[in-house]
């Protein structure tokens, strides 16, 4: 009997008290859309295409991304235009398939496809979430500002030969026997 | 029309606001429960989130009312207006300030009690005829838990009653205007008084009829729409009914330094209370259904016999 007035005591009423005085404890609370959070440059949200520094296309529809891709929402077709270079014909992500793993954007060999720290997605109509690609593209360089494909790979186009690009020798001729 | 104890006006004042309070105390519960678990709590409608209630009424009015195929249709319909009524009737004998009350009767504590063991119809009604085991656990658990607590309840009040000689709740505080509040000499009966309140109206921690976690809301797990509301606001009005009746009893009811009107000290008691009900149920852990029933006829029931024979021993050897 005295034992159990002795734990309410303590117990109880001291757990009252604990919990009564968070009373003037801040709240953890972000009240989000009118504090927006801090997004890390590096966060895995909405994604992007982005152009080379020259303003063209980064994305060579090699078809990487979408291999890559554990949900399969990526789909695109490979097209060439006049000068020689690859693109997309078209280019399709079906974010309500999207889980944002990121791994598109590590399997891409031209820094063509980023994830963005832009979490902002939500639709009304599930066919919204389907984006092309003019939904994708965007007109900066994205998080990599230097690199251009096509200028450092050995790929030729129109006004560029091959052994023209960034950092490449001139090809070998192996039925020339001059050294 | 006057206002005065039992005119028409008095009746439907007391009865909107009343039932106007015990509506507000949803957002009242949800900001101060997130308050003390250090969040903001519903604060988007309305200024501080004070439209909540309006919001939420518009919820629960739109909301299918769905009456199950395999329930009794009669009683299932029956239970939630029983608990509203029986509660609204209790509020009748409450003297909430100098004038201010539907009746002074002088049975006014008998009737409360007697009300509030009527409640326990609604609770088992709607268990029983919903025919779901759930409900049926929650049926079982609430009237066990409720006809256990009305014993102790009644009890833990008699000390008043023989302080102050009457049964009428309005003479009982007037009562408290010469010897002081009542929870001095009866500071036992009010904490016991507290306790079987909580279990009476099966707030948390004795919310066992209703408990979530084991029996999905027990005895009103198929109730849906307004019906489901009525439980719910229900419920509400249990929390303003213990708490105002803590303040009658033990808290000398509207009385208070003469500056404010009486009727804003009640409503500042009541308040206390129901912030406390409320800080109960962000704190303590609810207790197994058997350790509620040990507690109760085990410690509670000796220490309310024992609270009750002290007092009748000093009145007897003072008087």
């Amino acid at each position: 009997m005295l034992t159990l007035i002795k734990d309410t005591l303590t117990s109880q009423v001291v757990t009252l008290w604990r919990v009564f005085s968070h009373l003037w404890v801040k709240a953890d609370t972000v009240e989000y859309p009118d504090v927006q959070p801090y997004m890390f440059p590096r966060w895995r949200g909405r994604i992007i295409l982005s152009r080379d520094p020259d303003g063209e296309e980064r994305c060579v529809a090699c078809n990487l991304c979408a291999v890559a891709c554990p949900v399969d929402c990526i789909a695109l077709q490979k097209t060439e235009d006049e000068e020689g270079r690859w693109y997309p014909e078209f280019f399709r992500i079906n974010f309500s398939r999207c889980i944002m793993c990121g791994f598109c954007e590590e399997a891409c060999p031209t820094n063509a496809i980023q994830l963005t720290p832009d979490f902002e997605m939500a639709e009304y109509k599930r066919q919204d979430m389907v984006w092309e690609k003019e939904d994708l593209l965007i007109d900066g360089t994205g998080k990599y500002h230097d690199y251009n494909f096509y200028s450092v790979a050995g790929k030729k186009i129109a006004g560029k030969d091959k052994g023209e690009a960034l950092n490449e020798a001139v090809p070998v001729n192996v039925r020339s026997l001059l050294p | 029309m006057t206002f005065e104890v039992g005119s028409g006006l008095s009746i439907g004042v007391i009865l909107a606001t009343v039932i106007l309070i015990a509506a507000m105390l949803i957002w009242v519960e949800r900001r101060l429960l997130s308050f003390w678990q250090e969040r903001l709590g519903p604060n988007r409608v309305g200024p501080f989130g004070l439209l909540q209630v309006v919001a939420d009424m518009i919820k629960i009015f739109t909301k299918e009312d769905w009456v199950p195929p395999f329930a009794d249709k009669f009683s299932f319909v029956l239970a939630p207006a029983i608990i509203m009524t029986v509660i609204l009737m209790s509020f009748s004998v409450v003297p909430f300030a100098p004038g201010v009350g539907v009746v002074d009767s002088n049975i006014g504590v008998l009737f409360v009690l007697a009300m509030a063991s009527l409640g326990a119809y609604s609770v088992m009604l709607a268990g029983l005829s919903s025919d779901n085991k759930y409900a049926l656990l929650g049926a079982l658990r609430a009237a066990a838990q409720m006809i256990s607590y009305e014993v102790f309840m009644g009890i833990s009040i008699l000390g008043v009653v023989a302080l102050s000689g009457t049964f009428d709740l309005r003479e009982i505080v007037l009562a408290q205007e010469e010897n002081g509040w009542y929870v001095i000499p009866q500071f036992i009966g009010f904490v016991i008084f507290l306790i079987a309140g909580v279990a009476e109206s099966h707030r948390l921690p004795f919310d066992i009829p209703e408990a979530e976690q084991e029996i999905c809301a027990g005895y009103h797990t198929e109730y849906s729409g307004m019906k489901f509301g009525m439980f719910f606001v229900g419920e509400y009005l249990g929390l303003v009914l213990i708490s105002s009746l803590i303040t009658v009893l033990f808290f000398g009811g509207w009385l208070g330094p003469g500056f404010l009107p009486p009727i804003f000290w009640f409503a500042l008691k009541s308040f206390m209370f129901i912030a406390f009900f409320i800080l109960l149920r962000a704190a303590i852990p609810r207790p197994r259904y058997d350790q509620l029933m040990t507690y109760g006829w085990l410690f509670l029931l000796p220490v309310s016999l024992l609270n009750l024979l002290i007092t009748g021993v000093i009145i007897l050897s003072t008087s």
